[in-house]
């Protein structure tokens, strides 16, 4: 741990987790501290766990058959594992876009509104509001403006991605994980992406799974190196992509493997 | 030697291709005779009186299937809102809930009562509802035809369900919405297409039985729009003149297998269009 580290505050913290599909361990003893308000960049090869550890922290695997989880997850201090927890009141708090940009067959205002709807915002001022407000945080206001009520599949695949974002940022969370969110773009798109990233950024902790070398040294602070469902190495990005101290960590981001 | 070989061997490749051509014509053929038929026979009984008239006595020109018709849609319209609810709450469930034993027996129970003589079913309403009643209802008909729409109800919603991305529900689920939403706003709507298909195929299904409501709905020569009490439907009318000794009833009997072949191939046509034109893309 670094000193820059220990002197933020820890808006997650994971200690000795364990992650099972079925027989199969994914996770094994994977215990950081994600910083409040920082980007956090989660790489490492395909099936490295890095995925299946972004889901165990909104508990998104709960939905899938015969998994199981051992270990603890505090988020602000609180074990979201433990029997108490309302899960969904947890994942309002916790917004998350996915891989595939996946809007709902519904117009643009629509999807933005499907969040704020859920949890009880009904006055259509009041909607109008959330909706403009996140579609500008996610810049694409001025590209949908006049087209609110259009069906929000007729989008470019880099809006799209766009939309989803502003749909999670309007049920207003304090977590925004990503999992490879710009993995399915091109290129303009995913600077447009990163530099949405970049003003998120200290608003929302964000903790970003990502493929992309450059891209987790451009928009991230920490960095978690993961491989074979183990933490190799955890410090500030500038560390791990200068002077990493494991050799797989240098090896991975030099492309000597992975 | 060798060319007399590939000379037969193209000349059975030819006669095969021919043979499985011709079948599949043959198989076509009973469709078409059926049509030809009931329109040749049926086609004159259909005037306008034949839609607004009740049956007339024995004799008596111009009786119209004006009862049926309306026995018919009440009876499918009850049956609907008795099964509708229940198959679609069950195809949810099936598509939704993690394989246990308890989601296996029902998705077997539909199987099997998918299966079941539609005659049985219709014994089973007589004892259900037609007994306790102490009479003959639309209302006993309308069970019988609910519980022979329903496994078709299940398994459509069911399978269209499943074809919903998971992805999709992952992203209402991490917005914070609570299950039961998730699926009533989310999953549901994008499968509606599917459901509603499968709702006309088994009215389409319905419409025409028989069997299940000899003993229940029993038929009335009269006009009846009270569920508790006995009510004609177009089956029953084509059954009860068809086995009449009378020329006159045997065209009506026509008449009306020729209105019920035309309203189920027109709901049979409109589930396909809807399925195609309303599908949600994803």
């Amino acid at each position: 741990m670094t000193e820059s580290q220990a002197r933020l505050e820890t808006k997650i913290k994971t200690t000795s987790l364990n992650f099972y599909y079925g027989a199969v361990q994914a996770l094994f003893d994977v215990s950081i501290d994600v910083p409040a308000g920082q980007v956090t960049a989660l790489i490492g090869p395909s099936g490295c766990g890095k995925s299946t550890y972004l889901r165990t922290l909104n508990r998104m695997n709960d939905i899938i058959d015969g998994t199981r989880v051992e270990g603890q997850v505090l988020i602000d201090g609180k074990n979201i594992y433990s029997h108490d927890t309302d899960v969904v009141l947890l994942r309002k708090r916790i917004g998350m876009v996915f891989q595939k940009s996946t809007p709902f067959p519904k117009s643009i205002f629509d999807n933005i509104a499907f969040g704020p709807r859920i949890h009880g915002v009904r006055k259509r001022a009041e909607l109008n509001d959330i909706v403009e407000r996140s579609l500008k945080r996610s810049a694409l206001w001025d590209e949908v403006k006049d087209r609110m009520n259009e069906n929000a599949m007729g989008l470019s695949g880099g809006q799209q991605q766009r939309l989803c974002i502003a749909r999670a940022l309007a049920v207003d969370p304090e977590i925004l994980l990503m999992d490879e969110p710009a993995s399915a773009l091109d290129p303009r798109s995913t600077a447009k992406v990163e530099d949405l990233i970049a003003e998120l950024r200290g608003s929302y902790t964000i903790v970003i799974v990502t493929h992309n070398m450059q891209q987790a040294s451009r928009v991230s602070d920490y960095t978690a190196f993961f491989f074979e469902g183990r933490i190799i190495e955890f410090d500030t990005t500038q560390v791990i992509f200068t002077h990493p101290e494991e050799k797989q960590t240098e090896d991975y981001i030099t492309g000597r493997f992975g | 030697m060798k060319a007399s070989r590939t000379a037969f061997r193209k000349v059975w490749d030819k006669a095969f291709v021919s043979i499985v051509l011709l079948l599949s014509i043959l198989s076509i053929v009973p469709l078409f005779l059926i049509f030809f038929h009931i329109f040749k026979e049926g086609f004159s009984s259909i005037t306008p009186g034949f839609f607004v008239n009740l049956p007339k006595p024995v004799g008596e020109p111009g009786g119209g299937i004006a009862n049926a018709l309306v026995g018919s849609g009440l009876l499918v319209l009850v049956a609907c809102i008795l099964a509708l609810p229940v198959g679609i709450a069950v195809g949810v469930f099936l598509a939704e809930a993690r394989t246990n034993l308890f989601s296996t027996s029902v998705r077997l129970s539909m199987e099997v009562l998918q299966g079941m003589p539609s005659i049985v079913i219709g014994i089973i309403a007589y004892l259900w509802v037609v007994k306790p009643m102490g009479t003959f209802s639309a209302l006993s008909g309308s069970v019988a035809l609910a519980i022979m729409m329903l496994p078709v109800i299940v398994r459509t919603t069911e399978e269209t369900l499943r074809l919903v991305p998971r992805s999709l529900k992952e992203v209402s689920l991490a917005l914070g919405a609570p299950y039961y939403l998730t699926v009533l706003r989310v999953v549901l709507p994008a499968g509606i297409s599917g459901i509603v298909t499968g709702i006309l195929i088994s009215v389409a299904r319905i419409a025409g039985e028989t069997a299940p409501l000899l003993f229940t709905a029993f038929g009335n020569p009269f006009m009846n729009t009270n569920l508790l009490k006995p009510v004609n439907s177009l089956p029953l009318i084509i059954f009860n003149y068809a086995i009449s000794p009378y020329d006159d009833w045997h065209a009506l009997a026509w008449g009306a297998s020729f209105v019920l072949i035309v309203l189920v191939l027109a709901l049979n046509l409109l589930s396909k269009v809807i399925s195609h034109r309303f599908r949600v893309e994803f």
